[in-house]
This record gives C-alpha cells, structure tokens and sequence, in this order.
C-alpha cells in the first residue's frame, strides 16, 4: 500500500488501483455525513479534486493521486458515509482508476514513511 | 492572540480525551471521544453534560430588584419588571440601529437579577451594563463559578439524585439548592431543545460534581460540536452567526422574546435601543426574515451558502447563517435570512453548493420538536 501526503491510500489490484483516506485522516473529519463521488469514465489528473466528502465538521476534497482514467467508485458510501470512519481502509474505499503511467506512485511514502509522516 | 482561557473543568476535559479547540478566547472541548454524532443522539436520547464556564455571569444588585429590573429595561426589549421571582426569561441587548449586540437569560433571584452572556461579548456586554446602570446598580462579575448544562431526557432523573426536589422545577424557573455540600443555582433550561438544567457551581467544586454525573449511566460529556448541532436542529440562535449587530429582532424572527409591555400600546413600550427601528419593523415588517431551510438533497449547506429563488440567473435573495447535519434529523439542517417575499413556508428555492444550485425548502423551526418541561 502507498501514501500521500494528502492521506490517501493507494492498493494496486491487478490493473487497478484502488484509493480511499487513511484511519487519521477519517478520525480528523470526524463522522462523515455525505460523500460526492466522480462518474466512472472520467479521465483525471494528478490533484484535480474528484471527490467531496462533508462530516459533521466541515467539507474537504480528495484529490486524484495520479493521473488516469476513474473506472469503479464504491457506491455504497454514498448510501452509508458513516463506513469511512468504520473502515477506512478496507470497505470505504471511494474509487478504482486506471493509471495512466503507474510510476508516479514510486515516490509515495510506504506504511512506516506515512507512520513517520503524521507522527 | 493572546493565551487561551481555562475553565475550571479544562483538567477533566483532557481526562475524558476530549479534543480542545480556542471558542471565544477560551480552550474548549469541541467533542470527546464518542464523536459529534454520537454525542447529539446521546444527548437527545439521554443526558448529556455540558462545560459552559466561558459564558459570562453577572449579578446585577441595586436599592431591590425591582429597582434593578426597572434600571435593565432601558438595555432590553423584555418584560424585565414583570418577572416573577424564581422565573428567567431570554431576551437580547439591542443598539441604536435595532440590531442585537448579544442575546442572554436574565433571572429574578429574589433580591438580585442574574445576568448569562455569551462568552465572545462578555467583556463588551459588562461595560455596557456598568456605563448605563452605575453607580444606582452595581454590576458584579462573577468569576469563581463554574457553569454546566445537563440536557436531554434522562437529565431530570440524573440531576435529582444529587439535588433532591428539582425534577419539581418547570421549564425556566431558577432555585438555590445544595448539590454535595455546595449552593448552586440552577435553571431549567438550555439551548439544546431538551429538557434539562443550566447549573452555577463554585469552581472548586464543580469538577467533583461533574464526575458525579458523569459517572451515572445516562450521562455523557458533550462538546461544542454537538451542541451547535443540537442548537440549530432545536432553530436557536448562534450569536455572530444568526443574529449580530446588523440583526433586528423583527428579522431574526425573535419578536416572540417582546412581551406585550415593551411593545407598541404597552404599559412600557418602546424605551430601550433602538425601539423606534424595532418596533416600526413590528408594525410594518422587515426586508428579510430569518427562516428554517431544509435541503432536499444529503449535501449539508453550511453559513456562507447563496440562496436563489430560481435553479439559473438571478441574484442571491439570501444566504445560510448556520447548517450542517441534523444528526436527529438524520440529514442536513439550515437556516438563513431571505427576502420577506420568499419566506413563506414551504418556499422551494435553492442554494448554491459548490457552484450548483441545490434544491431546499422554506420550513418552520425547529426541525426537532422542543421536549420542555413546560
């Protein structure tokens, strides 16, 4: 799994990536309330903001970690915000994509550089 | 900025793994670790206990307290004279232009008032108080209490067994009673929409009798986060963001806190600032009306929001002054000021979200019904 400074988690699997926030950024939300999420086919580049999430607090964007095309988005959450804090990396995962160039994910931090990174 | 104030509860706050956030000058838990949502359902369902020791509490004294009442009607457009004693009223300091500096509880205690301000305006509402009621009225600041909210449904059951006999008490009365050896001086009231009791305790003592609550089943610690959730779902004021200076009391919707003796043909009307502008804006209206919007979508519209009358074009005809997500409500929540025209209930207009036009209604407040002890 990779890191962004924005703290997003990336899982490649198989042609895909799947990308969704971390356990510190959802408890630094707090109860997440609504999730906007991009249409699938959506050709992306790296930092647009492709998602919207609101918790009771205040709303944030996600951005896209990398360049590429958006070709699944979990659905489930838009029914069910409350699963981001439940479980953040696992069933809340916001969307797939399809990369346009897989490298620009070797720079991400690794679990222990994302650990270092939020102290 | 300046060091963040303490309250006398700030050590049992950090105990409880609250996180703390500056609120008006003051370090302040804005939830704990139950969360916002969780925290609001709790509080609507149970008990929930609330450290609102920023708030300022004055008593204000003179020759009686009919002298006092009669000497604070010239601050306020309320009934002040004609407040029994034991009963608390809330009402608002206007200025010359009829807007609203601060809104409060003012209670008659037999042989003084006792005056509950907003943390923000303290300082502002103090020397208010001291330039136009000295030397005839003293106004006496009091800074070695501590003040508490306990809230919800299970909060009279709770509250009863250390204060034997306030379950008694209906809905904005005040009493001194005795809570673990100590004088404390209890309201029933709060700003949540629930039932429930706003409670002065020395400081001293107010962190053992918060552990006491809290160590009974049906009491939580709540933070600032729920209680602006459980206010704006109960349509209460948030003072800088509801209601200020550029406020009327006609358009904030607050004419219900005029008593018939300070408005037009009472025995006391007018006579307080800016009664020629509030008054006038009672008899033939205001341009803008604070109202209840509900947005028909999950996207909450949080203040800031442009409100339309039409899905395209047009200008802004009002803007969300507070909003967010009900969490009783069970989606988001909003009010604002609009044009008298569009204010009508059941008004469908739009607000702007993110550059899109959003579809939300006119509704009445509250968005969850009041659970007084009336």
């Amino acid at each position: 799994m990779k890191f962004t400074e924005e703290h997003e988690w990336l899982r490649v699997e198989d042609d895909v990536v799947v990308v969704g926030i971390t356990e510190h950024a959802s408890e630094q939300l707090g109860d997440v309330v609504f999730v906007e999420l991009p249409e699938t086919g959506t050709e992306v580049s790296k930092d647009d903001e492709v998602c919207v999430i609101e918790s009771v607090k205040a709303a944030s964007d996600i951005l896209a970690p990398i360049d590429g095309e958006i070709v699944e988005v979990n659905e489930a959450l838009v029914d069910d915000p409350g699963k981001i804090n439940e479980d953040p990396l696992g069933d809340a995962w916001f969307f797939k994509m399809k990369p346009a160039d897989a490298s620009q994910m070797d720079d991400m931090m690794d679990e222990a550089a994302y650990k270092a990174f939020v102290g | 900025m300046g060091e963040l104030q303490r309250t006398p509860l700030f050590d049992l706050h950090l105990e409880l793994g609250a996180k703390m956030v500056p609120f008006a000058g003051y370090d302040m838990p804005v939830q704990y670790p139950l969360g916002v949502m969780k925290e609001h359902l709790h509080c609507r369902a149970e008990a929930g206990l609330f450290d609102v020791s920023h708030m300022g509490q004055v008593i204000l004294r003179g020759e009686s307290v009919e002298a006092v009442a009669a000497a604070f009607e010239a601050l306020v457009p309320m009934d002040v004279m004609g407040l029994q004693v034991g009963r608390q009223r809330y009402g608002f300091f206007t200025n010359a232009a009829g807007g609203i500096e601060d809104d409060l509880m003012f209670a008659n205690r037999g042989d003084h008032l006792f005056v509950v301000v907003n943390a923000a305006c303290k300082e502002a509402d103090i020397a208010r108080m001291k330039a136009a009621l000295e030397p005839g009225i003293t106004v006496e600041v009091v800074t070695d209490r501590a003040l508490v909210a306990l809230q919800g449904p299970k909060a009279e059951a709770a509250l009863e067994r250390l204060a034997p006999g306030v379950a008694a008490m209906r809905f904005m009365d005040v009493a001194t009673v005795e809570i673990m050896g100590v004088e404390a001086w209890v309201s029933r009231s709060g700003y949540t929409g629930e039932d429930g009791f706003e409670i002065s305790l020395p400081e001293a003592e107010a962190e053992a009798i918060c552990r006491a609550l809290l160590e009974m089943d049906e009491v939580e610690a709540i933070g600032l986060g729920a209680r602006d959730s459980l206010r704006l779902e109960a349509g209460l004021c948030l003072y800088g963001n509801d209601i200020d200076a550029g406020t009327s009391p006609v358009e904030a919707a607050l004419t219900w806190a005029i008593q018939k003796a300070r408005r037009t043909g009472g025995d006391r009307a007018g006579g307080f600032p800016g009664a020629d502008v509030i008054l006038g804006q009672m008899a033939e209206g205001a341009a803008r009306k604070r109202v209840g919007l509900l947005p028909e979508g999950r996207a909450p519209m949080r203040a800031g929001t442009e409100v339309y009358a039409g899905a395209e074009g047009g200008d802004p005809i009002g803007a969300v002054t507070s909003g967010g997500f009900g969490p009783s409500v069970n989606g988001p929540v909003a009010m604002g000021y609009v044009s008298a025209e569009y204010a009508d209930d059941a008004k469908e207009l739009f607000g702007e979200v993110r550059g899109k036009r959003m579809p939300l209604k006119v509704v009445k407040l509250p968005f969850v019904p009041a659970n007084f002890k009336r």
